[in-house]
């Protein structure tokens, strides 16, 4: 295990070569360009493949011929880049092919702007594209989770034949931090349905998300959704801190739950009960014990560089079980701790109605 | 007695969904012949678009994949990638190919991917039922070219080889005909002479198909075979545009 010093995209970049990832597409956006440089240095070094596609467009359809020819595929690119890709995913969805997709965010709509924005929460646990899919979505807190993400974003791709999207944003890229290494992996599963040519097997293997004959599309959509009870039954990750005792629990993920946590760390040091609810999964969506929080009398605050997005599934959640405070900075604009520690004071001194 | 005909192994039993006079089957037939002759189906990966020829999966007894409008050369480009020894191509209309898909095949050739595209163009789309291609002659009437294609507002119609052979990156580019025995069986030689080319890692090898539709062109099969002698093949000559080969000789 190496200790290193890495910006969040090239620590998520070793992260993916380290679990295996073997071939890499991609295009330039700021902020995630330190990605596919960094790739186009070290893939070479691994007898990988690095290719700059014409487009994003291409690069999400060579993702999907080489993930359905049973390669560990990765592309990375930011928030227009990413609707870009969205025809693609959206097949890759439908056609059961695993793939890992890396959004480093930054705000829109639109060309937007280069910094960071968590603006793309819907875009990116909803759907995006056209059709009843969801991406499995992990969202890093620290370099570490970069590297330690990717990796698993890459084995549950494979396991559930899913494509996963881990989304970060522009200061979790840019961000140095100390990272461990894991050693390279070597990647033994068993794809019996990639397309390599059938080399004796009698059936030919198809990758396809068309459904136009009869039940079919019936068929692939009962399929789907299976499959997607029972990513949400095995695969919701969170942290929680100190929510056992706190009267308010702030919700935030990636960039906002650092913030919050340092504001939670001054108030806590001051007796103030506060907690951290940091989902690690985005979809599959920690529902239950937000519900199990709300009815224990919490009250929560949800921290997002949008104009709410999460908070719109915290309030599913709780579902009227308790009360939902949002703080927000538009596009463009981080939240400060000073900010976070005034707004969850300004809510505890009014109390919980 | 020696066997000198059959039905090719690299196509499967079922019978085509195309239309009567269509020439989709006589070019599944030639790409499986040449597929057959050359050894390779154990190896070979297809990629089929959106158009008419959307479920040739359905067809060939090889490894496919279905791409998006227009991205078969992309989805082909990240198998090969994968599987250099694997013999991958695409088939696409024109639609998908010289529309939507223009980004797609012109990368594709031009960073020399070592793949093969058969391309069909029929200067119509098909499958969504006779619309304007970018290949519809000047004055073609079509569902959306219903008084003839206008070249003063709508311009012209691409030469796909013409215009890929530009390119340093293709090692061969060929445009063939299906309208009469003679043509067929050199349109065989080209799509076996493609294979070729990748198989001995040359790099991109297309050839472009002219081929009929006589549904949307409302004309009979044996019509529509006419219109594409006298009306496409000026338009769009038959030859080798480009070959890495010949350039050697030069």
């Amino acid at each position: 295990m190496e200790r290193v010093m890495m910006k969040g995209n090239e620590a998520l970049a070793e992260g993916a070569i380290r679990a295996g990832c073997r071939f890499f597409f991609g295009y330039p956006i700021t902020p995630q360009n330190e990605i596919p440089e960094y790739m186009a240095r070290r893939m070479p070094e691994v007898n990988g493949v690095f290719i700059q596609a014409e487009s994003e467009v291409s690069a999400i359809n060579m993702v999907y011929g080489a993930g359905g020819a049973g390669g560990r595929a990765l592309t990375s690119s930011s928030s227009p880049g990413i609707s870009l890709k969205q025809e693609g995913i959206s097949y890759l969805a439908g056609a059961q092919v695993p793939c890992v997709i890396v959004n480093v965010a930054r705000g829109g709509p639109g060309l937007g702007g280069l910094t960071p924005s968590q603006s793309d929460y819907f875009q990116a646990t909803k759907g995006g594209g056209h059709g009843d899919y969801h991406l499995i979505v992990y969202a890093p807190g620290t370099g570490q989770e970069m590297v330690d993400l990717i990796g698993l974003a890459f084995d549950k791709a494979e396991e559930y034949r899913n494509p996963v999207m881990i989304l970060t944003d522009a200061i979790m890229g840019q961000m140095m931090e100390p990272v461990i290494l894991p050693p390279i992996r070597e990647v033994t599963t068993e794809k019996p349905w990639a397309t390599t040519g059938k080399k004796g097997r009698a059936k030919p293997n198809l990758i396809n998300s068309l459904g136009i004959i009869g039940e079919d599309l019936a068929r692939i959509n009962i399929e789907l959704q299976e499959k997607y009870r029972k990513i949400e039954t095995n695969e919701i990750r969170y942290e929680a801190d100190g929510t056992g005792d706190a009267d308010l629990i702030v919700v935030a993920y990636g960039t906002t739950s650092r913030v919050a946590r340092s504001a939670i760390n001054m108030l806590r040091a001051e007796g103030k009960k506060v907690g951290l609810l940091r989902p690690i999964t985005l979809w599959p969506f920690p529902k239950q014990i937000l519900a199990d929080l709300a009815a224990q009398g919490k009250r929560f605050l949800v921290v997002e560089m949008s104009v709410g997005q999460l908070v719109e599934d915290v309030i599913l959640a709780v579902n009227d079980r308790a009360k939902v405070d949002f703080f927000g900075k538009l596009n463009g604009t981080v939240p400060t701790v000073r900010e976070v520690y005034n707004t969850i004071n300004a809510l505890l001194q009014k109390g919980g109605a | 007695m020696q066997k000198v005909f059959g039905y090719p192994r690299s196509l499967t039993p079922k019978r085509t969904h195309y239309c009567p006079g269509c020439t989709h089957g006589i070019i599944h037939r030639l790409i499986a012949e040449a597929i057959d002759d050359l050894g390779i189906q154990e190896q070979t990966v297809g990629i089929a678009p959106v158009g008419c020829a959307v479920l040739a999966y359905e067809y060939f007894d090889v490894d496919f994949q279905e791409a998006a409008h227009g991205r078969a050369p992309a989805v082909a480009t990240g198998i090969k990638r994968v599987h250099p020894e694997a013999i991958v191509f695409s088939y696409q209309g024109d639609g998908d190919l010289a529309s939507i898909g223009t980004a797609e095949i012109i990368h594709a050739a031009a960073r020399g991917e070592n793949i093969t595209v058969i391309f069909i163009n029929n200067t119509v789309y098909g499958m969504t039922g006779g619309q304007m291609a970018p290949t519809t002659l000047p004055g073609q009437k079509t569902t959306t070219s219903p008084y003839g294609r206008d070249i003063t507002k709508v311009g012209y119609p691409i030469r796909v080889c013409e215009m890929l052979a530009t390119l340093d990156g293709p090692a061969y580019i060929e445009r063939v005909s299906v309208h009469d025995p003679k043509h067929i069986i050199k349109a065989g030689r080209a799509i076996r002479k493609a294979f070729e080319m990748q198989i001995a890692g040359k790099g991109f090898s297309l050839v472009e198909v002219l081929s009929t539709c006589p549904t949307n062109w409302g004309l009979t099969p044996v019509k529509a075979l006419e219109r594409l002698k006298e009306e496409m093949i000026p338009y769009y000559p038959l030859g080798v545009f480009r070959s890495t080969e010949e350039v050697a000789k030069e």
